[in-house]
């Protein structure tokens, strides 16, 4: 027996193992649990580990001199301190320089992309609309459009929702909801997609009952 | 009692199996009738929820598991459009010449493979066959290993093989770098300073495809495969917005959604998202492969959830109906 069938057959028992649960809480899917989180968390630990202490840090400092890498190294350091109870507040430190950065990076990138370019484009692609797109389009602007106002309008409470600016805030509940539920939509469709995978390699792969 | 049932029903479903021939295909005839015996017992569910009898879970579980498995033998043709998203990240891939080079970043893992994985080869395939050199990442660990399989798949091609594209020149693979969205930021200025080596720990200076190659503005178009933090949204914010490189992206369907706004905005050029945009983008490449295998199973399976969704809501309306009863 080659390895290839070995491979295939420990993977379909796995996957059985994990699919079991449907059924009921039992000893195999919980072995099978286990041997899933034990092998990720070493997956993941062996990959930082030669991805980013040996191929850039080591390799970086010890054989191409790049002291400024040591910088991170420190901090990586630093990090590990909050294992030890009595100097575990040094990894307030490395911690307070990674929220900084990314809120500096994120604050401008957020505001541009997310703010300024979609009220750009909802404006501007309106108003294309108005002058010359065809009736589907329009339509299509207008309500992408009138959700925006309306959904902004709902997120502004300095104004008790009463009366039309209450309808109006109404019409952006409304908004939101479709939102969610398009969004429900499309994680069913993508967990859908993960168990056809497994099907898929169960029928394929193992049981040959598929081409 | 109740417990030999399960282990009666395991041993017979062992003895079907193997038995069966193999490959198993149904006839259209057959589908046909399948699919009606289907639609049949979920009309008698939603029957027996308006009488007040409830079903339990675990037939919910053999109904999605039944939708999922059978369409696999069966021979329907699914109609197919292609969106206008995909469209344009198809036409923007159609317009690159010969000798473009495309970063493709593989922001993904195994477990979102059944959806991403068939837009990486019809990505892989389309590039080799046109000529277009690809530089391979990933924000994820697992990306690169998953471009790797995707390399690996295509290069079996008859046609790409003819081709005999080589690693170096034609495509090369920088693997995984940990700092997600700082380390898009640093390629704004420099690749070789987050990628001083490819996968294989070769120098980038002494990889061929890699000469000229300083930052983004070296790069004619980005294609991201994306399943999560950090990815698609990352890629915009960054590499569109601040060093104007064009993105188009391949989405999970969670993600699809967040995704969208961007595309209203001309933000990103194209969008193929979950397991339908991945089968419009096989058609749209030419390159049919697995997503159009698994299209009939999940159209099957999404047609078991809304039938299941309105049920629930029968089920709801009985149970209203019934407390309202007792009030009274």
């Amino acid at each position: 027996m080659d390895g290839a069938v070995i491979s295939t057959w420990l993977a379909a028992l796995l996957t059985l193992g994990i699919m079991s649960f449907v059924y009921k809480d039992n000893l195999y899917y919980k072995i099978c649990e286990a041997i899933f989180i034990g092998i990720s968390a070493g997956y993941w630990f062996i990959t930082y580990f030669w991805d980013s202490l040996y191929r850039i840090a080591w390799i970086g400092v010890v054989h191409e001199g790049r002291y400024v890498l040591l910088g991170g190294v420190v901090l990586g350091a630093m990090m590990l301190m909050r294992l030890f109870g009595k100097i575990g507040w040094i990894a307030r430190w490395p911690l307070a320089f990674i929220v900084g950065a990314t809120a500096g990076l994120k604050m401008m990138v957020y505001f541009t992309t997310n703010a300024m370019a979609q009220i750009h484009g909802t404006v501007d692609d309106t108003m294309v609309a108005f002058g010359g797109g065809d009736l589907y389009d329009l339509i299509g602007r207008l309500v992408i459009l009138i959700g925006t106002v309306t959904g902004l309008i709902y997120f502004y409470f300095s104004k008790e929702h009463k009366g039309l600016f209450g309808g109006v805030a109404k019409v952006g509940t409304w908004f939101l909801m479709i939102t969610f539920g398009a969004s429900f939509g499309y994680t069913v469709m993508s967990r859908m997609s993960l168990l056809l995978g497994r099907i898929e390699f169960l029928l394929t792969d193992w049981l040959k009952l598929v081409k | 009692m109740n417990k030999y049932y399960s282990w009666l029903i395991l041993a017979a479903l062992i003895i079907v199996v193997a038995i069966l021939p193999k490959p198993l295909v149904i006839s259209p005839t057959a589908s046909v009738i399948v699919t009606i015996l289907l639609g049949i017992a979920l009309v008698w569910v939603l029957v027996l929820t308006i009488r007040g009898h409830l079903i339990g879970r675990r037939v919910v579980f053999l109904f999605i598991g039944a939708s999922l498995t059978l369409p696999f033998f069966m021979n329907f043709e699914m109609p197919i459009k292609v969106s206008p998203e995909v469209k344009i990240l198809y036409d923007a891939l159609a317009k690159l010449p010969p000798g473009s080079k495309v970063l493709a970043a593989f922001d993904y893992d195994p477990p979102s493979a059944p959806e991403l994985q068939p837009q990486a080869d019809a990505f892989m395939a389309y590039a080799f066959k046109h000529d277009l050199k690809v530089i391979i990442m990933g924000l994820w660990p697992q990306g690169p290993q998953q471009a790797n399989m995707s390399i690996d798949k295509v290069l079996q091609y008859p046609e790409i093989r003819a081709k005999n594209p080589k690693y170096g020149v034609d495509y090369v693979n920088l693997g995984f770098q940990s700092g997600n969205e700082f380390v898009i930021q640093r390629m704004g200025s420099s690749f070789r300073g987050m990628f001083p080596r490819d996968i294989y720990n070769t120098d980038y200076d002494k990889i061929p495809l890699l000469n000229g190659v300083e930052n983004f503005s070296n790069i004619d178009f980005v294609f991201n495969l994306s399943s999560g933090y950090p990815g698609t949204v990352e890629w915009v914010q960054i590499a569109v917005d601040r060093y104007g490189v064009k993105v188009g992206a391949g989405n999970t369907a969670v993600q699809a959604p967040s995704v969208y706004p961007y595309l209203s905005s001309r933000k990103l050029t194209g969008l193929a998202g979950g397991m339908s945009g991945a089968w419009q983008f096989e058609q749209a490449t030419q390159q049919p492969g697995k997503a159009s295998t698994y299209v009939l199973p999940q159209t099957f399976s999404h047609t078991v959830v809304i039938a299941f969704i309105i049920i629930g809501n029968a089920a709801l309306m009985v149970s209203y109906r019934r407390s309202k009863r007792g009030e009274a």
